[in-house]
Formats: C-alpha cells, sequence, structure tokens
C-alpha cells in the first residue's frame, strides 16, 4: 500500500473517532429530520437546506480544518522522521479530513431524506446537486484552511484569517457585489456578474442551486441571463471547472509551502 | 557515518547556525550539548529533514541530503516530547508506525517489555501520562534496529528505573555497533554515555572531544564546572 493510503487509513480512525466530527453529522441529520417533518413541501426544504448548508459547511471545514493542522503538528513530525515523502504525508492528512467532514454531511442529509422518500420525488435532482455541491464546498474550504495554517506558525494568527476568510466569501462578498451593482447600475453588468460570481464558491454553488428552482424569474433580466448561462451545459462546465480550480489552486500552494517548512 | 558541512540555518532575522561542521564516526555516541536555544534540536531536526538548511550539506552514510525521504530507513529518532492523534489507541499508534516501515519481521520489543507497555497497550493515547508518552517514543526509536539513533533528551521525564533502562539500551546498542547521537542537560548522564561531546554556542561549536579533554582544558574537575566555565568565557 502507498504512503498516502496508510496515513489516510489512520487518520480516518483517529477522526471518525472524533466527537466533533460525530456531532457535526448528527447536526445534519437532525436539521434534515426536523425540515421534513415541519417544513412543508420537499423543495422547500431543499432551499432551507440549502441556505444553512451554504454557510455552515464552509465555517466548519475552514475551522476545523485550520484547528485540526495546528494539532496534528507533533504528529505530522513524527511522521516527517519516518521514511516517507512530505507529498505523501499532506495528501493523507488532507484526504483524511475532508473524506469524513464529506461523509459526515453526506450521511446526516441523506438518511432522513431517504426516509422521507426524495429518491422517488421530482426533486431527486435537486438534492443530489446539493449534496455534490456541500462535498465540493467541504473540500474547498478545507484546503484554504490548509494553505492558511501551513503559511502562519501562529494559531491564533492563523485562526483569525481562516474565520474572516469565511466571513468575505460567506457574507461580505455578496456586499460588495451588491455595491458594484449599485454603482455601476448604468452599465451593462450581467456578464461581468456570472464572472464575479466565479471569482467566490460559495457564490457558484448557491447560483448552481438556484437555478434548479424556478425563482430566477424573480431576479429579472439579470437573472435571465444567469439562467441562460448556469443552466446550460457549458455554464454547468464552467462552474464545476471552476470548483475543482479552488479546490486545486489553495491545495497545491498548500503542499508546495509543505514541502518547503521548516518543522 | 553523519557529516555536516558548513550548516547555516536561520529562522526569520534569528541566526541559529552559523556555519557548523562536525563529523560523527560509525559506532560512538555523540553528545550535543549547549545553552536553551543554541540550536541543538535545529541540528538535529535538519539531519531528519524537518528543517531545511539555509547553507551547507549533510552526508548520511556518504549519501548527500537532497529532498529525499529512504535514507530515513536507517535513523530511530525520539522527540523531545510528542503528541500523538488524540482518538487513536497506543496499539494503533505503534500498528501504524510499524505499517509505514512495511511490517519488518524482527522489531526490537525490549523496550516493550522494560517499560512495561502491555498495561497501556489499548488505551487512547490522549489518556497517557507524559512519561509514558516518552517511553513510547524511545520505544518507537529502537523498534526497527536503526544503524543511526537521534535522542533528543532521552531520559528527560523518566522515572529513574526507566532512565536507567534506557541508558543500558543505549549502551548496549552502541556495543552491537549502532551510532548514537543525544543531547542532554544532565551532567551525570553525559559523563556515563558520551564519548565525544560537541559543545554549541551561539550557533557555532566551541569545543569538540571528550568529556577528559573538556576537563583537562578548562582545569576543572567537575564536568558541570567545564562548561559553565566555558559558557561564562562567552558572555
Amino acid at each position: 500500500m502507498d504512503g498516502t493510503a496508510k496515513i489516510l487509513k489512520f487518520e480516518l480512525q483517529d477522526v471518525l473517532r472524533s466527537k466533533w466530527m460525530i456531532l457535526y453529522a448528527l447536526f445534519f441529520l437532525l436539521l434534515t429530520e426536523g425540515l421534513f417533518r415541519f417544513g412543508g413541501n420537499q423543495s422547500k426544504v431543499i432551499l432551507s437546506l440549502m441556505n444553512i448548508v451554504l454557510i455552515i459547511i464552509p465555517l466548519v471545514s475552514i475551522v476545523f480544518g485550520t484547528m485540526y493542522l495546528y494539532h496534528s503538528r507533533e504528529f505530522i513530525e513524527l511522521l516527517l522522521s519516518q521514511p516517507i515523502e512530505r507529498k505523501k504525508i499532506f495528501w493523507g492528512v488532507y484526504s483524511g479530513l475532508a473524506i469524513p467532514l464529506s461523509a459526515g454531511f453526506v450521511l446526516g442529509v441523506s438518511i432522513p431524506s431517504l426516509m422521507y422518500g426524495i429518491h422517488t420525488s421530482q426533486e431527486a435532482g435537486m438534492m443530489g446537486m446539493l449534496i455534490v455541491a456541500g462535498v465540493f464546498l467541504t473540500f474547498i474550504f478545507v484546503a484554504l484552511s490548509f494553505s492558511i495554517s501551513i503559511r502562519y506558525e501562529d494559531r491564533l494568527k492563523g485562526l483569525g484569517l481562516s474565520i474572516l476568510l469565511w466571513f468575505f466569501f460567506a457574507i461580505m462578498y455578496d456586499g460588495i457585489v451588491l455595491i458594484l451593482i449599485y454603482t455601476f447600475g448604468d452599465y451593462p453588468l450581467e456578464k461581468a456578474m456570472i464572472g464575479v460570481s466565479l471569482l467566490n464558491p460559495i457564490d457558484i454553488a448557491r447560483t448552481l442551486l438556484l437555478l434548479q428552482f424556478d425563482i430566477s424569474a424573480l431576479m429579472g433580466y439579470t437573472g435571465a441571463v444567469f439562467h441562460k448561462f448556469f443552466a446550460g451545459w457549458t455554464g454547468m462546465i464552467i462552474s464545476v471547472v471552476f470548483l475543482m480550480l479552488w479546490v486545486g489552486i489553495p491545495l497545491f500552494s498548500g503542499q508546495r509551502i509543505f514541502n518547503r517548512k521548516d518543522f | 557515518m553523519i557529516r555536516i558541512v558548513g550548516l547555516e540555518k536561520s529562522f526569520k532575522k534569528l541566526e541559529v547556525l552559523k556555519g557548523v561542521h562536525f563529523e560523527i564516526k560509525p559506532g560512538t555516541i555523540t553528545a550535543i550539548i549547549g545553552p536553551n536555544g543554541s540550536g541543538k534540536s535545529t541540528i538535529i531536526k535538519t539531519i531528519l529533514g524537518l528543517v531545511k538548511p539555509d547553507k551547507g550539506e549533510i552526508f548520511v552514510k556518504e549519501q548527500k541530503l537532497n529532498g529525499g525521504s529512504s535514507y530515513k530507513k536507517a535513523i530511530g529518532y525520539m522527540p523531545q516530547s510528542a503528541r500523538f492523534p488524540e482518538n487513536l489507541k497506543l496499539d494503533e499508534l505503534i500498528g501504524m508506525i510499524k505499517d509505514l516501515r512495511h511490517n519488518p519481521a524482527d522489531c526490537d520489543e525490549e523496550l516493550f517489555t522494560q517499560f512495561e507497555l502491555e498495561k497501556e497497550f489499548l488505551k487512547p493515547v490522549r489518556t497517557l501520562s507524559g512519561g509514558t508518552r516518552q517511553k513510547v517514543n524511545a520505544y518507537i526509536a529502537f523498534m526497527f534496529n536503526p544503524d543511526i539513533l537521534i535522542l533528543d533528551e532521552p531520559t528527560a521525564g523518566l522515572d529513574p528505573i526507566s532512565s536507567s533502562f534506557l541508558k543500558d539500551k543505549i549502551l548496549q546498542e552502541k556495543e552491537n555497533g549502532k551510532t548514537i547521537i543525544l543531547t542532554s542537560h544532565i551532567m551525570s548522564e553525559l559523563e556515563e554515555l558520551s564519548e565525544k561531546i560537541v559543545f554549541l554556542l551561539d550557533g557555532k561549536i566551541c569545543f569538540e572531544g571528550s568529556a577528559d579533554l573538556l576537563r583537562i582544558n578548562t582545569g576543572e574537575d567537575k564536568l558541570e564546572r567545564s562548561i559553565a566555565q566555558i559558557m561564562k568565557g562567552h558572555a
């Protein structure tokens, strides 16, 4: 077995027993169950779930990722003194965190959904998209957390930056976009807005999901342009490519620093 | 066995090593000593590839280190302290390290028995005391019969019985032809174990030789006093 796979195996043993991990899965389980029980029709349930997923997954992934890496520092030192390449340690630790976090979310959401018969309903595709988007966001924000916590020795600084980055993408970014629209309202901004939304992973996920619902009509001309772009195959492929870039770029920059880092 | 040539390293603006040269011959015990912050751990970590040098070269078994990791097969390392993954049990941790070294058949289990780690085997690592963790570190370092043993303050935190077990083990491995590098602040230990002392001060080597030579050079008959005298002379 390859070094990465060995480290992954033991990371899984460790992370899956963490009480935070179990709480995280339980949170999604209870949330989904509650929404189905009290939330009315299924498409409304998915919409509410989406609003929570888009905030919670990035927050938990980036905070948990940062703390976990700081916490495993001495263990990584122990691994580094063994005959394994640094690269393999990095990938082992990353996948050992991103995979169980994704699994917690997927299981937590899908068990109640299946119990309420989502797989036989019209909304199955929408729920599928939501789960894929959630998994992407987990991989992206764990990657971002790694590229931060490897760069900064100071735990407080690293954690602060992580939370700031989450705040920027989850909350501030939309405000900035609104200011842009307000300021340059006299110009045709629709196409530029598509570009702007591709620069924020949470926005990509949100747009992809929202356009599955028939509410884009409420968003006027911009909504129509967005709908034309994101609902078509090209738009879909471009969004997925951008989501992958959002996983890849922080990961590879993190791995490069990890290779040169002093422990 | 290990040759260090012109090693320099600074962390941001702090110069830790300012051109260190020395050679360690096979089958010897070398102690690196010096005040806190003099760069002992940094030297050890550069040999292990945990810290990348700014300048200089390190040769382990005549092979120049260049970022590869296979030379670490010949090294057993006991760090100063270690935190292990919280939720793993000791047997899983040991299993993992063995697995990473491809499960060799002839593991050295002597320290495992002497330290009575059997009792702790099924406990989660986070519940182990500091001393027990040190025992685990020692056991892991000796486990794979490495040609080179690097021990960073090996007996710190161990009770007298375990400490003497470990010292016996170190001497025994030396008899078996192993090359051993250790750091320590405990004078009796240095007198007992080391054949050669490398004295590090302000990122440079200010003395290299046997403990007897150090005593003769400084005209003191206690090792501790000789060391103190060198440090005062520098200040």
